[in-house]
């Protein structure tokens, strides 16, 4: 009976899903959705890697391997690796500290975590040139020990870790607030000693939300222009990072070799992108529970 | 083992959420925290754990005093509302975990602890579910996980909070006396907190109702419904009306006039009683009011009587008719309280 009832509703054309439109209206939408994703995104993304490859495979070759541009990548790469752990880490104590306990402030913490976020880049970069400028106080007294940080790799990291502050740390909170602390509780009230509550019980159940959360980190890290622009001072080989290259080469008209490093970095957004759904078809929606 | 509660208070945030709680629970014994929400009856499940510590007081756990001993050291085998089973664990890998972070020097054998699980298992009727995880079980089969997990580390005091209050009726009532078949199988001393008065009354030794962050009255289910210490236990366990009276010359008068009862104490306060205690009466000195409604309970009928209050709203009252009893809507019924009690203002 229920069958018959569902064939007689499905073939009969008097009834309509109330929540869908009509036939014209549905080509219409789809039609512009796909006309505004494939200008603004797809074109854009394939014009990179066309202009990239436009002189053949050899020159895209050599604009990589050229001494610069891999000491641009090379940096890019140690930037990345000490900006990404310690984000890592900062963001999964903030978060483990905002979602399960209670204090005085946590509001404005959770703000002070958003402040990256909410700032342009620029002015980001600026903070670090007034903190550690020729005119600033610490500037001179670090350069006074042989410690440089403008125009050089520690200010790179610096305004790099300040900028991807916010991503594994946005990433958790709403994921551990919602799980609450009865794990945590009972494998305590099990006896498991603090550290063992965290690696057995904490980190497997945020797992995913965590490797999301280094991922667009990650990605940010490597892309990060504005406030690295500021502090680098745009050395050629020593303080240039992979999209500071990119301009520059931009700027000199050597349109091949801006788009080859320009289309690394397209490549890394893919497979984010990629690793991003994996994630998400694998684990469902939950693993990703962050709101990017 | 025995637990004695000594002057226990509790705040949080300046907000008293215990006042003074004494309680001494003998070994073996099956006690309820009886009360409505907000009357403290997890958050003193909590603090006998050692998931808080109270602002003021002791705990003993025997003869030691177990005040400052954090959760670990309590050893004591705590079933969360919820279960907290751990999600990505399979049953026996959650049921085992008690074991598996002890200290090398502590803890059994591997094959000890697999043997212990699957005895665990058998004991809470689930064998042959170990390789499960918590998402592929239903809600009673999750509570009896839970269980089996706290037991794993042999508790010295097994708490349970509101251990039925996530599953449907009819789990419920298994479970229910599947749990008193299993503590008096085990002899573990076990507390569990519940709202659901039912629940306490069916299931505990002895119930403790709760209050305002007050322990209300201790005693075993006759006790409290037969013998209510307090106007809060009589109105909140089973069901009930209250009128305002005074006694004079041993006679007690509602609304200055006599209801046919009597009682020795002199002076104003509040009678309490029953549906089930009352008879229906035709004489002069006795309760009587309109009937505004009447309604089939089980194996019973109530009806629900208004007694008029010059000009003010009227006072509401709930009594019991015999089933054969003729009652028409709007007609006036006659009664008398045949078990009561007075508490003065």
């Amino acid at each position: 009976m229920p069958d018959q009832l569902r064939s007689s509703s499905a073939t009969s054309p008097a009834f309509r899903d109330p929540a869908s439109e009509g036939l014209l209206a549905k080509v219409l939408l789809i039609l512009l959705g796909l006309a505004f994703l494939g200008f603004f995104l797809v074109l854009p993304l394939v014009s990179v890697f066309v202009e990239a490859f436009r002189n053949g495979f050899g020159d895209y070759y050599e604009a990589l391997i050229e001494p610069d541009a891999a000491a641009a990548i090379r940096l890019t790469l140690l930037v990345a690796a000490i900006a990404v752990p310690l984000n890592l880490v900062f963001g999964l104590a903030a978060s483990w500290a905002i979602a399960k306990f209670e204090f005085k402030g946590k509001s404005f913490l959770i703000t002070l975590i958003d402040l990256p976020f909410s700032i342009s880049p620029v002015i980001s970069g600026l903070v670090y040139v007034l903190l550690f400028g020729a005119n600033s106080a610490l500037g001179p007294f670090l350069k006074s020990y042989g410690v440089e940080i403008l125009f050089a790799v520690p200010g790179i990291v610096l305004a790099t870790v300040f900028v991807t502050f916010p991503f594994v740390a946005r990433e958790l909170i709403p994921l551990m607030q919602d799980q609450g602390t009865g794990d945590e509780e009972a494998a305590l009230s099990l006896g498991a000693s603090g550290w063992q509550t965290f690696w057995y019980v904490t980190l497997p159940n945020i797992k995913w939300g965590l490797l999301y959360g280094v991922l667009l980190c990650n990605a940010r890290a490597m892309g990060e222009f504005g406030a690295v622009s500021v502090v680098s001072g745009r050395i050629r080989g020593l303080t240039n990072t992979m999209p500071l290259h990119v301009e520059i080469l931009y700027n000199e008209y050597n349109m091949v070799a801006a788009f080859a490093v320009a289309s690394l970095l397209a490549f890394l957004a893919l497979v984010t992108l990629a690793l991003k759904t994996f994630l998400e078809l694998r684990f469902g929606a939950g693993a990703t529970g962050g709101r990017h | 083992m025995e637990v004695t509660i000594s002057n226990i208070r509790k705040e949080f945030d300046r907000f008293p959420a215990l006042n003074d709680v004494s309680l001494k629970i003998a070994s073996g014994e099956l006690i309820a925290l009886l009360g409505p929400s907000g009357s403290g009856k997890t958050t003193l499940l909590r603090l006998i754990a050692g998931l808080d510590f109270p602002t003021d007081g002791k705990i003993f756990f025997g003869e030691e005093d177990a005040s400052h001993r954090s959760v670990q050291e309590r050893n004591v085998g705590f079933v969360f509302q919820h279960y907290a089973l751990f999600r990505h664990m399979t049953v026996a890998e959650n049921i085992s975990f008690g074991l598996k972070v002890r200290p090398s020097s502590a803890r059994p054998p591997k094959a000890e602890i697999r043997r212990r699980v699957l005895e665990l298992l058998d004991m809470v009727q689930l064998g042959g579910l170990e390789k499960r995880y918590p998402h592929q079980l239903s809600g009673g089969q999750r509570q009896r996980v839970a269980l089996a997990r706290a037991m794993a580390i042999e508790p010295h005091i097994l708490l349970l909070d509101e251990p039925f209050g996530a599953l449907d009726a009819k789990v419920r009532k298994e479970l229910r006396r599947w749990l008193r078949e299993f503590h008096d199988r085990t002899g573990h001393t076990t507390v569990f907190v519940t709202h659901d008065q039912e629940e306490a009354l069916e299931l505990a030794d002895r119930v403790v109702v709760m209050s305002q962050g007050r322990i209300e009255q201790v005693g075993s289910a006759d006790d409290v419904y037969d013998r209510p210490g307090s106007p809060f236990v009589f109105s909140f366990i089973g069901e009930s009306s209250q009128l305002p009276i005074e006694v004079k010359g041993g006679t007690v008068l509602f609304q200055g006039q006599p209801i046919g009862i009597s009682e020795a104490e002199e002076g104003a306060g509040e009678l309490f009683f029953r549906p089930e205690d009352v008879v229906l009466v035709d004489a002069p000195d006795a309760l009587f009011g309109k009937v505004t409604a009447c309604r089939r309970l089980a194996g019973t009928r109530i009806a629900e009587i208004d007694i008029a209050n010059d000009g003010h709203a009227p006072y509401h009252v709930e009594v019991e008719v015999p089933l054969h009893a003729p009652v028409e809507l709007r007609s006036e019924l006659r009664f008398r309280p045949t078990r009561w009690k007075i508490f003065r203002k």
